[in-house]
């Protein structure tokens, strides 16, 4: 698997599915797609950076350890949900602003903050499935 | 009926609840004066009740409590009247002797505290036994003794007798809770109240329900195993491996007596019919002989005491039984008696035990000079006991007689039986009493002596009391007697009996009983040796057949666990999947409900048709694969499949979410299984292979059944429409299913990601965990494949 | 079109309950992949099925109108795929530290927990 070409390209690929994922989680409240999409296809973005290039390098570029990205984005979305508290409605009720940046107004919600933390959760959780057994791999 | 301080009796009721919580902090503190303190609760508790009495015994039933679940009638209520109250004074009375009592006699016991407790702990519960007027509540408090009764049995629970005694204590009174319930139940279903005050009222009906055995033998069943009537008799003695006070308050005083408090209390609704009046004389009798006899046999003090309990209790039954006037007269006078000289005898078997180092009856004599307070306290037990005045066992004695006394050939019987049984008592009055105290002195384990005030208080107290109650027997009999046979019989009683001796039947008995006894009781060594001639010639007794029961029992599970877990995966499954077969088929055969034949559709279109078709290759490919990457590869062809349907039939995000969830099983399939050298292909015989193909097409088949029944019912497009509806007014979402995913559902999500969290930890974990290969694996040659190395792991 | 889904659910379950009754962890492994099919197909299919038309509002209106496919299943499944994929990784893990630590990959063999020849409870107090 660990030929020349997959290795040269297997970076912009990943980066280049990274950013896809990303770009579907924030489209998913209007189109096809969101937190759970997103997840996977940046999971498996990471999976196959590691299967080209190794698990150590993929550990150096998501910087925390996987676990702590899916701890952080439960954390997250579990927070969302509070968010609410301040508004004095109930748990989870969405919540909506829309500031004007750039001329360009941006809605945003608690809903999106909730659909991040899925996003994570589903990154860190099953990239660091992924990452897990890719390592066993080799030894 | 007057409803006055409902919230003080709940507090009194609570009392010894909370004593029992503090009870192990207090003794931490204080040791065994901890006693004094803790008695104070019973005492409160004593005062209370006291407060009726004047209320009681002008005919006055105090009720009380509030509901506890309002939709099923049930609430949490009492009811003060003659017996209850009677039976809460000698709970209190007797209960804060006995703190003491223990207090002294566990002394430095490392234990102590919580030997407090459950003493508190039963406390509270027999009283709530008396005092509860719902049904429900009374069968709570009634297993709680059962309960606490199995925690102070077993005590000591170090020695294997005591744990023995503990649970067959509890297997034989708790089971009869059960049963008590069940009749409970049957009451409640017949007269439709649930509660002993209302229930009064209901006699005639209950009497002539059909169902009115049922509930009588149900009932009798948890009366008759917590009063140990024969043949349930065994636990008691056994129960005697519990420390002293326990024996003198348990299973002397109170708890014991509960079922006889329960036939008295449902004698007005039960009573008055032939099967009553026949069964209750009849165990009655034969558990006050049978008792009786097994008492002489023994040489410990604590079991002697224990099978006259047995024989008392029989007694206080046939009494109960009878039903007439003065043999409710006669059964309250006992029951008062019983418990005041029977728990001041237990208390005075432990004091000897506790300074004389032995308590069997041939290893001692001549203590009366050692201790003389204790002497007076057992003289005056056993006199009340033997029945002889001026103690309230004469006035007992003489009402029972009074009430036997008729000259059909039945009413004889049970006079012959009742002289005999009063006889032998008599005997084993003195033996406990007299036998330790006179004669020559004889070397004992300890060197005897006075014990501590804390020891004889109890005994002395109970003495003098059952003294003076039969002294001031005209106030006894108002305060106590008087309303308690009135409450049983359930109608107005008075009673009367004092302790000058009138001529009659009754006296003649008195002297009949007292001549016989002085006779056993000059025999008595070679009547116990014929005892115990003739009960090793029977061999067999209840007591074993509890044991044969419980190793049946042990060994029924045994075989019943083999059986429907014989440990393979295999077998689960398949019974798994046949009862999911079932469970699908099963009710579409038996109501005839099959789906109509299915149609085929017009508008299928044909790429559709083609899809479904790679999804049966891409199965079959599975089933059918040589070798694990043409497994796996057919395995990712059916997942891409079904996500082209999704795809076809409008759920892109279903579809996208497929493809890659796919791509990642294919992936780390393909990472583990090429590590693995397994056996892709199968090799079941070709039986197997038939059977399982059976199971699982029956199980595919009912959910083909299922869906295509499913579908050709009209759809509820409620919720569906509400979401399309709501989606983008409320939650500002085009995408209505990720809309319902983070909005209109999210607490739901939550819980999921968390589930997708924590098995991503799972495995991690699982993957972390190692077992050192080199020491034990490699260099053990008996090692067979399944065999697990699991002494040694090491976390990395 | 439900007829023909429904077929295929079936055909789906029974390949799926065919593949866990063999004794080896692989086959069991991958029964549980086709029942997670077996079973979001179940549901996709109760809930009705419609040609092609996500259940996306335009842009321009405000509610659902016209016919689309039904969303609330699609909720459930959505979640439910990720789910039963972390629950195959999870089955797949366990199963291959079972073959490392039992070496054998039939479920007859694994008799750890319920061995053979158990000792009988003790039978006194």
């Amino acid at each position: 698997m660990r030929t020349v070409i997959f290795r040269s390209i297997a970076p912009y690929l990943t980066s280049l599915m990274v950013l896809f994922s990303i770009f579907v989680l924030l489209r998913g409240h209007n189109e096809p797609g969101g937190g759970f999409i997103g997840g996977l296809i940046a999971a498996s973005a990471l999976a196959i950076y590691g299967i080209a290039c190794g698990v150590a390098p993929v550990r150096r570029a998501i910087y925390f350890h996987p676990m702590a990205i899916a701890a952080f984005g439960l954390f997250m979305s579990g927070m969302a949900g509070v968010l609410s508290v301040f508004a004095s409605v109930p748990y989870m009720s969405g919540l909506w602003i829309y500031p004007h940046l750039f001329g360009v107004e941006i809605p945003l919600s608690s809903v999106l903050v909730f659909d991040v933390g899925v996003y994570l959760v589903v990154v860190g959780a099953i990239s660091s499935i992924a990452l897990a057994l890719e390592e066993r791999d080799r030894d | 009926m007057s409803a006055s301080a409902p919230g003080t009796t709940f507090i009194v009721l609570m009392l010894p609840f909370l004593a029992a919580l503090i009870a192990p902090w207090l003794t931490r503190r204080l040791g065994h004066n901890a006693a004094w303190l803790l008695a104070l609760a019973p005492v409160a508790i004593f005062i209370h009740f006291l407060g009726f009495s004047a209320d009681v015994a002008d005919g006055g039933v105090v009720t009380g409590g509030f509901q506890w679940v309002p939709s099923y009638n049930v609430s949490f209520s009492w009811l003060i009247d003659g017996l209850s109250l009677t039976f809460a004074l000698l709970i209190s009375g007797i209960g804060a002797l006995i703190i003491l009592y223990s207090g002294g006699y566990l002394k430095g016991h490392d234990q102590l505290g919580r030997f407090f407790s459950f003493m508190l702990l039963f406390m509270g519960a027999m009283l709530g036994v008396v005092i509860s007027d719902s049904f429900l509540m009374l069968f709570v408090y009634w297993e709680l003794t059962s309960i606490t009764s199995f925690l102070l049995i077993g005590f000591d629970h170090t020695r294997e007798a005591s744990r023995r005694a503990a649970i067959q204590a509890l297997v034989v009174t708790g089971g009869g809770g059960l049963a008590l319930l069940a009749g409970l139940l049957v009451i409640w279903n017949i007269t439709g109240v649930s509660q002993v005050s209302l229930l009064l009222s209901y006699g005639d009906e209950l009497r002539g329900s059909p169902f009115y055995l049922l509930a009588l033998f149900l009932v009798l069943g948890g009366a008759f195993s917590k009063s140990a009537q024969f043949p349930l008799h065994f636990w008691l003695p056994n129960a005697m491996e519990a420390p002293t006070p326990v024996s003198a308050y348990l299973h002397s005083a109170t708890m014991v007596k509960a079922g006889v408090y329960l036939l008295m209390r449902l004698n007005p609704v039960l009573g008055d019919t032939v099967w009553w009046e026949t069964i209750l004389p009849v165990f009655g009798g034969a558990t006050l002989i049978v008792g009786t006899l097994l008492a002489i046999r023994q040489t410990d003090l604590k079991l002697m005491l224990a099978y006259t309990t047995v024989s008392s209790l029989g007694l206080l039954v046939m009494l109960t039984g009878f039903g007439s006037e003065h043999a409710i007269a006669a059964a309250v006078l006992y029951l008062v008696a019983h418990s005041l000289f029977k728990g001041g005898l237990f208390m005075v078997a432990g004091l000897i035990d506790h300074e004389a180092g032995t308590r069997d009856v041939t290893k001692l004599g001549g203590l009366r000079k050692a201790m003389p307070v204790t002497f007076i306290a057992a003289l005056a037990g056993a006199i009340s006991m033997a029945g002889l005045p001026p103690f309230l066992g004469f006035l007992a004695k003489e009402e029972i007689y009074y009430a036997l006394w008729a000259t059909d050939p039945w009413s004889l019987a049970f006079v012959a039986i009742a002289v005999i049984g009063n006889g032998l008592m008599f005997v084993i009055g003195f033996a406990v009493a007299l036998k330790p105290f006179l004669g020559p002195e004889v070397k004992t384990p300890k060197h005897a002596h006075e014990g501590p005030a804390l020891l004889w208080l109890g005994p002395l107290t109970l003495g003098a009391a059952a003294l003076v109650a039969a002294l001031i027997s005209p106030v006894t009999h108002r305060f106590i007697s008087s309303p308690m046979a009135s409450a049983i019989a359930g109608a107005p009683e008075t009673v009367t009996i004092s302790v000058i001796p009138h001529m009659g039947p009754a006296l003649i008995l008195s002297l009949v009983t007292i001549a016989f006894g002085i006779i056993a009781y000059r025999m008595l060594d070679r009547l116990r040796a014929g005892m115990a001639w003739l009960l090793s010639a029977i061999g067999w007794g209840p007591d074993r057949g509890f044991d044969q029961f419980i190793s049946g029992a042990v060994r029924l599970s045994v075989a019943v666990t083999r059986l429907v877990q014989p440990g393979r995966l295999d077998v689960y499954m398949t019974v798994t999947f046949l009862m999911i077969a079932a469970a699908l088929i099963g009710p579409m055969a038996w109501y005839g409900e099959w789906p109509a034949m299915p149609v085929w559709p017009e508008d299928a279109q044909f790429h559709e048709l083609v899809v479904a078709a790679i999804v049966l290759i891409g199965l079959a490919a599975v089933i059918y694969a040589r070798d694990r990457l043409t497994a796996i590869v057919s395995l990712g062809i059916q997942g891409f499949a079904v996500a082209l349907i999704f795809m076809l039939f409008g759920a892109p995000d279903l579809s996208f979410t497929q493809f890659m969830v796919e791509t990642l099983a294919v992936v780390i399939l393909a990472l583990v299984m090429t590590r693995l050298k397994l056996h892709a292909s199968d090799h079941r015989p070709t039986l197997q292979k038939i059977i399982d193909m059976s199971v699982a097409i029956a199980c595919g088949g009912g959910f083909t059944l299922y869906l295509l029944a499913v579908t050709q019912q009209p759809f509820n497009t409620a919720l569906s429409d509400f979401f399309a509806a709501y989606s983008k007014i409320v939650a500002h979402g085009a995408n209505v299913v990720n809309v319902i995913i983070v909005d209109f559902r999210g607490t739901d999500t939550l819980g999921e990601i968390a589930v997708v969290m924590v098995t991503g930890l799972a495995i991690l974990s699982l993957i972390r965990i190692r077992t050192p290969r080199s020491t034990v694996a490699d260099n053990d040659p008996d090692r067979r494949p399944g065999q697990a190395v699991v002494e040694s792991r090491e976390v990395r | 079109m439900e007829p023909i889904l429904a077929m295929l659910v079936g055909a789906l379950f029974t390949v799926a309950i065919y593949l866990f009754l063999s004794k080896h962890v692989i086959r069991i492994l991958m029964g549980a992949a086709i029942l997670g099919n077996a079973v979001n197909l179940l549901i996709f299919t109760a809930g009705r099925v419609t040609r092609e038309v996500p259940p996306i509002i335009p842009g321009d209106a405000d509610a659902l109108t016209g016919a689309a496919a039904n969303p609330l299943p699609q909720a459930l499944i959505l979640t439910a795929i990720v789910i039963s994929f972390s629950f195959f990784a999870f089955l797949l893990v366990l199963g291959y530290r079972a073959f490392q630590e039992l070496e054998t990959d039939s479920s007859d063999d694994m008799r750890v927990a319920e061995p053979v020849g158990d000792k009988t409870p003790p039978a006194g107090y």
